[in-house]
């Protein structure tokens, strides 16, 4: 089992680093031939930094759509964030001093983590215009989330795991030096699930992350007038007449 | 036609239930054989559509970042799933804007990602069918382009985007629409929109001196092809003739009259929209926007003033200074631009939107006004789509909301603000933008006004507003046709600039 986990996380790691490394090449390859920021839009770099920074951390637009979305979406992509860093702890040794101190914090962010994906699993089967517009995918993204979330509360509150042979296994993965991986099936559900999740980061709506960072509606600067802004296709055209 | 009625205004703030297949249909007219084949299109629907609209669609994402990103990006997360008036009008869940962008992004996820190629069902994916491609042609000519859904989404993705693309696509299979191919048609033939020639536009502003002669007493001029003049100005062509369009052309006129700046129009580039942007063809969009490079060039202007039009401002703020130079900032060697650039008078923005333009004369003191001539006015401003959330005005960011309102209040007494869910940023279009201002598609124009016309109510019944300023040349019209519908008077809509034309003194400064 160890050896196939190991394979698994190994597999995973590189399609999720080159499948979301390849998309973000196509995002940058990708011209933007026109100014189409969303306005009112900052005229300067700064502003612009500033408001993908709002956007990144507040969900400054969502907020203004609607405050349920807001609210749920913004309590478990906050909880998700400190879990991911509290997890930090299975990967470095001596574990980081940051990393050590948020680790209460982490432990509760799974419980909030896993009530946002329910309250927005709910929004998604009860708003008639949300259930109008999911696929089956929708409603799988959000089990998956919360089966991760669930199985691991499971091994820190009720059936505890060998946190110290799984930080040996994750070390020995990182230098290549293979440890064995403590059997326990709430184990093999978590690290089974986190590996999906990392597999289809890079083909599926996952792809929101990297996304927001290239929206030409948000990242680009209000300049229009006072600086030419033009795409080398779009060149091409003056040298043609 | 006439059969239209308004919808019932809704009890505030409820979100429509849906009315699925509620705008089902053919949509809008299709663009004739004739039509398309001026525009370099396939007259009819070509018999290899299928393929050749999956190749376009390639094209498109190789060439825009935008339409790569938004297809992807999306998560239905619903953020924007209430807020198209199109939406709130028809009730139709394909009209929401994530709904919207699903018909091309299912098409997308088939085609051009793997788990839409693996799993179609599990994600939603779907083959390019006809039923597919007249859903597109039905469904994407129920936008406006309008980009109120981009202000809510966490992503900013902009519906418009995906519109223009599939619209893009559409033309090149040989099934576009008529009303956008023969008025782009027209300004390519004519040069402008409503294929009104020269020697008749030349008369049609005789007619205009005389008629300000006779009111005021003053010689305010409207000339035309005047080589020299400081001023070009750009203006929709429905200035010219359509009410209540013509009473800001009035005011523009007699602002630079006030001023003493000298100006000119253009008899072969006589118009400032450019539907080459409703279709999403940057090659349409930018040999719309070369008639006034070279309009500039000949008549040797140093400025270039725009007059009332949403999304011809938005084209000329964003997107001239990349289609055609109008603007600074080219790179020395950038031959292209710096032709015309060098031209040009730096000390102003260019372009400049005729409120910046009276604006500026207002602080610096150069125009007075008698405000008691709008007495009788009491005014609500509407922001228009294109100006609120794709340009802006006065060099910093909300500049656009600010100016056209200063304007207003320098020149009339009585201005109240409709519901602030419903003006800036998060305006509602007037129902009749992006190309969609035709008769054929009078139901949708007078179900997509409804949440305009609910705060209007609300502001005429509370406050007594009886004026509602607009500075968009779509607005105006679309406006004065369903403001009927909905029990308002026609005349109630007009341009700042007609209120500007009522006020100002000529005679002195």
């Amino acid at each position: 089992m160890s050896t196939f986990f190991a394979i698994l996380f190994y597999f995973a790691t590189l399609v999720f680093v080159v499948g979301t490394f390849y998309r973000i090449g196509v995002y940058t390859r990708t011209p933007a031939p026109l100014k189409i920021p969303t306005t009112p839009a900052p005229t300067t770099t700064g502003g612009v930094v500033l408001r993908m920074m709002r956007e990144v951390f507040l969900f400054e637009s969502l907020f203004k759509a609607n405050l349920w979305t807001w609210g749920l979406g913004w309590l478990f992509h906050a909880s998700l964030a400190l879990v991911l860093l509290r997890h930090l702890r299975y990967f470095t040794e001596p574990v980081w001093f940051w990393v050590a101190m948020i680790q209460p914090f982490g432990m509760y962010a799974g419980i909030t983590m896993v009530l946002g994906v329910a309250g927005l699993w709910a929004r998604r089967i009860f708003v008639e215009r949300i259930r109008y517009i999911s696929t089956p995918s929708d409603h799988l993204m959000l089990a998956l989330f919360l089966a991760i979330g669930l199985s691991g509360l499971m091994m820190r509150f009720v059936v505890h795991g060998d946190v110290i042979a799984v930080k040996g296994f994750m070390l020995g993965l990182m230098h290549f030096d293979l440890q064995p991986l403590p059997s326990s099936i709430g184990l093999y559900v978590h690290l089974s699930l986190v590996a999906v999740l990392l597999m289809i980061f890079p083909i599926s709506k996952l792809l929101h992350a990297p996304g927001l960072f290239f929206s030409p509606s948000r990242n680009q600067v209000d300049n229009p007038r006072e600086k030419r802004h033009i795409a080398a296709w779009a060149k091409r055209m003056e040298s043609e007449n | 036609m006439a059969d239209i009625t308004a919808p019932a205004y809704r009890v505030f703030p409820i979100i429509p239930a849906l009315k699925p297949g509620a705008m089902e249909g053919s949509g809008p007219y299709v663009s004739g054989e004739k039509m398309n084949e001026a525009l370099g299109f396939p007259g009819k629907l070509v018999d290899d559509w299928h393929d050749k609209a999956i190749a376009k669609m390639g094209d498109l994402l190789g060439k825009y970042r935008s339409l790569t990103v938004y297809m992807d990006a999306c998560v239905h997360c619903g953020a924007c799933s209430d807020k198209c008036h199109y939406f709130i009008g028809t009730q139709d869940p394909k009209n929401m804007p994530v709904a919207r962008q699903d018909l091309m992004r299912s098409v997308y996820r088939r085609y051009f990602t793997l788990p839409g190629k693996l799993f179609p069902k599990l994600v939603g994916a779907r083959d390019l069918t006809r039923e597919v491609l007249d859903e597109w042609h039905n469904y994407y000519h129920q936008c406006s382009e309008c980009r109120r859904c981009s202000v809510f989404c966490p992503y900013g993705i902009d519906t418009a985007e995906v519109t223009m693309a599939a619209r893009d696509i559409l033309d090149s299979v040989g099934y576009g629409q008529k009303y956008d191919i023969e008025i782009i048609g027209k300004v390519h033939k004519i040069g402008n929109n409503l294929g009104l020639p020269g020697p008749a536009l030349i008369d049609t502003m005789e007619g205009l001196e005389e008629d300000v002669k006779e009111d005021t007493g003053i010689d305010v001029r409207f000339p035309i092809d005047v080589k020299g003049a400081e001023v070009l100005l750009i203006t929709p062509s429905a200035d010219f003739f359509a009410e209540p369009h013509i009473d800001s052309l009035i005011g523009y006129a007699k602002v630079f009259h006030a001023t003493g700046t000298s100006w000119t129009l253009s008899s072969m580039s006589s118009e400032a929209a450019n539907f080459g942007m409703f279709i999403g063809n940057y090659e349409q969009l930018r040999k719309v926007a070369l008639r006034i490079r070279q309009a500039a060039l000949e008549l040797g202007v140093k400025r270039i003033v725009v007059g009332e039009c949403g999304h011809a401002w938005r084209v000329a703020y964003s997107f001239w200074n990349t289609l055609s130079g109008v603007g600074e900032g080219a790179d020395p060697d950038d031959k292209f631009a710096q032709m015309l650039q060098k031209q040009l008078d730096h000390r102003y923005r260019q372009p400049t939107h005729i409120c910046e333009f009276t604006w500026d004369m207002i602080e610096r003191g150069a125009l007075s006004f008698d405000k008691e001539a709008n007495d009788k006015h009491i005014i609500t401003f509407h922001d228009s789509c294109n100006v609120a959330r794709g340009s802006s005005m006065g060099g910093y960011p909300g500049g656009q909301f600010d100016i056209p309102r200063n304007i207003i209040k320098s020149v009339a007494n009585h201005f109240v603000e409709m519901d602030p869910s419903t003006t800036h940023e998060k305006t509602f279009c007037c129902g009749g933008g992006g190309g969609l201002l035709t008769d054929d598609l009078m139901e949708l124009r007078v179900k997509g006004a409804l949440p305009r016309m609910e705060v209007l109510k609300q502001v005429a019944d509370e406050q007594g507003v009886n004026f509602l300023a607009v500075i968009c040349a779509i607005c105006k019209t679309q406006f004065s046709k369903v403001m009927p519908i909905y029990g308002f008077d026609r005349k109630m809509v007009g341009g700042v600039h007609q209120l500007v034309s009522n006020a100002i003194r000529l005679g002195e400064k």
